[in-house]
């Protein structure tokens, strides 16, 4: 891979893997997002699915559990007319004691073309696509449904599809994104992207435990209250407050999380009239947002899922013709 | 050569694929389906010329093409728009210059994900020749044989005017 450091990029500069959006320049996302645009249509068919994949095998790797992420793989890859395969390795032979790179191995061997990765390390996806390339198999792509704190990429891209969905233009945009940052690969997704597609303003909103530390070098500003945050803004992107991941005590209850950060109406409207509401899902209701908001119409977290399977057939359908 | 052949006038081949389909369509029954871009174009300047009722669609073959997996996805892929019932209905496919066949196979196989046409036909303004699939266009005004290295396509002008260009590939 001489690709000028970028290991996702092939010789002419195509996307052989989608691992990160960092680094990415806004050309390649904007093909993205406008490649993504004719597939959404596809679903409105009697049938659903376009030959582009067809005779393809694409595994899904989960390392991790995840539903929705899985599912709208495997539907987008279905509706590509690829075959899917789904292993669900937390349950298998990595508790045997299989390395990583074995499985890949394994797998490869059974003729793969593309593998969804998603693992609870950071630069899991990374170290495949290195190995693939170091033993002459790049012709296996590699896209990376979450890493650890890394990054999620297709969450970063489906979200800008929705903004662009419902703000046509990205360049006189305020955007928000709201809570727990620290442990947020797709809030580190959604600020590269948000940048890199020209968003003048991005702001982080959430307390000082939750932050990664030097997070303004990333080109944000840094909010500590939420209400200061969020006025004029046009996104309010919310994100999960991920419990599973939290390790002593950086919150005092989530209770106390909600008076402070949950996005109620009432701080909801201090945002532009016109701002949506986003949320990658599964939502914790109560805890990140008050239901009147997550319900109300000003959220496009449904949306958000559909578009989903349209970026991901995007992605896919590009890679697998690189 | 090529400097100096001559190319079809391209405003004079929509009126005369009109009059050739005109006693063969009913203005009632009859859907058109562009193939993107240049068959789109064609396609309404049809759809007026023979007073049809069933609004024109349009179709992207991108995500049927044979050749994708040598050229990649194309991403300026518009969606493909279908705004009848496919279901017995009867559609004329229209294209700009009909070459190997292979774009028109992959629309007809596009459309039958929408549902099972009575019956489908084709219209073209023009013929280039090099078949490489059993596709005869049911209404083609013109026919000239071209050298493969050559590219004929259909141009639209900012008056709306439309003509032929030779490129070279």
């Amino acid at each position: 891979m001489n690709t000028g450091g970028n290991p996702q990029l092939n010789r002419h500069g195509e996307l052989n893997h989608l691992l990160t959006i960092e680094g990415l320049p806004r050309e390649v996302l904007t093909r993205i997002l406008d490649t993504a645009a004719p597939f959404s249509e596809v679903a409105e068919r009697e049938v659903k699915k376009v030959p582009l994949l067809r005779g393809k095998s694409v595994f899904n790797l989960f390392f991790e559990n995840s539903t929705r992420t899985r599912t709208t793989f495997e539907i987008a890859a279905k509706r590509l007319s690829a075959d899917v395969i789904n292993l669900n390795i937390s349950t298998s032979s990595a508790n045997k004691g299989e390395t990583l790179l074995d499985t890949a191995d394994n797998l490869a061997a059974m003729q793969a073309d593309m593998f969804v990765v998603r693992h609870a390390s950071s630069g899991a996806p990374y170290l495949i696509a290195q190995h693939l390339a170091a033993t002459g198999r790049d012709h296996i792509h590699v896209v990376n449904a979450g890493d650890g704190r890394h990054a999620h990429p297709t969450q970063g891209l489906l979200d800008m599809y929705t903004i662009r969905h419902y703000k046509k233009d990205f360049s006189q945009l305020t955007v928000a994104i709201v809570g727990d940052v620290l442990h947020s690969r797709v809030a580190r997704s959604q600020i590269h992207a948000l940048i890199a597609l020209g968003v003048p303003e991005v702001r982080i909103i959430a307390p000082k435990t939750l932050l990664p530390t030097g997070v303004e070098r990333l080109g944000v500003r840094v909010f500590h209250d939420m209400r200061e945050g969020l006025r004029g803004v046009d996104v309010v992107m919310m994100l999960r407050l991920q419990n599973e991941r939290m390790q002593g005590a950086l919150l005092p209850s989530t209770q106390e999380y909600f008076k402070s950060w949950g996005l109620t109406p009432e701080k909801l409207a201090l945002a532009k009239p016109d701002a949506i509401v986003m949320h990658p899902g599964p939502m914790n209701r109560g805890v990140e947002i008050d239901s009147a908001v997550a319900d109300g119409n000003q959220a496009v977290i449904l949306p958000q899922v559909t578009f989903g399977i349209a970026v991901r057939m995007a992605v896919m359908a590009m890679l697998a013709g690189n | 050569m090529p400097k100096t052949m001559r190319l079809p006038d391209a405003e004079a081949l929509c009126v005369a694929l009109a009059d050739a389909m005109r006693g063969h369509v009913d203005p009632a029954a009859t859907a058109l389906v562009g193939i993107h871009t240049g068959g789109v174009w064609v396609a309404e300047r049809l759809h007026a010329a023979l007073g049809l009722k069933i609004p024109p669609g349009s179709i992207n073959v991108s995500f049927y093409r044979d050749d994708y997996s040598q050229r990649g996805l194309h991403s300026n892929a518009k969606a493909s728009q279908i705004p009848f019932d496919v279901d017995g209905a009867h559609i004329v496919i229209v294209d700009d210059v009909l070459y190997t066949g292979r774009t028109i196979r992959a629309a007809m196989n596009e459309l039958f994900d929408y549902g099972r046409p009575a019956k489908i036909e084709l219209a073209v303004l023009t013929d280039r020749g090099g078949r490489e699939l059993p596709i005869t266009p049911s209404f083609c005004p013109h026919s000239q044989s071209l050298p493969a290295a050559q590219m004929l396509a259909l141009e639209r002008a900012d008056d709306g005017r439309l003509s032929f260009k030779l490129m070279e590939k």
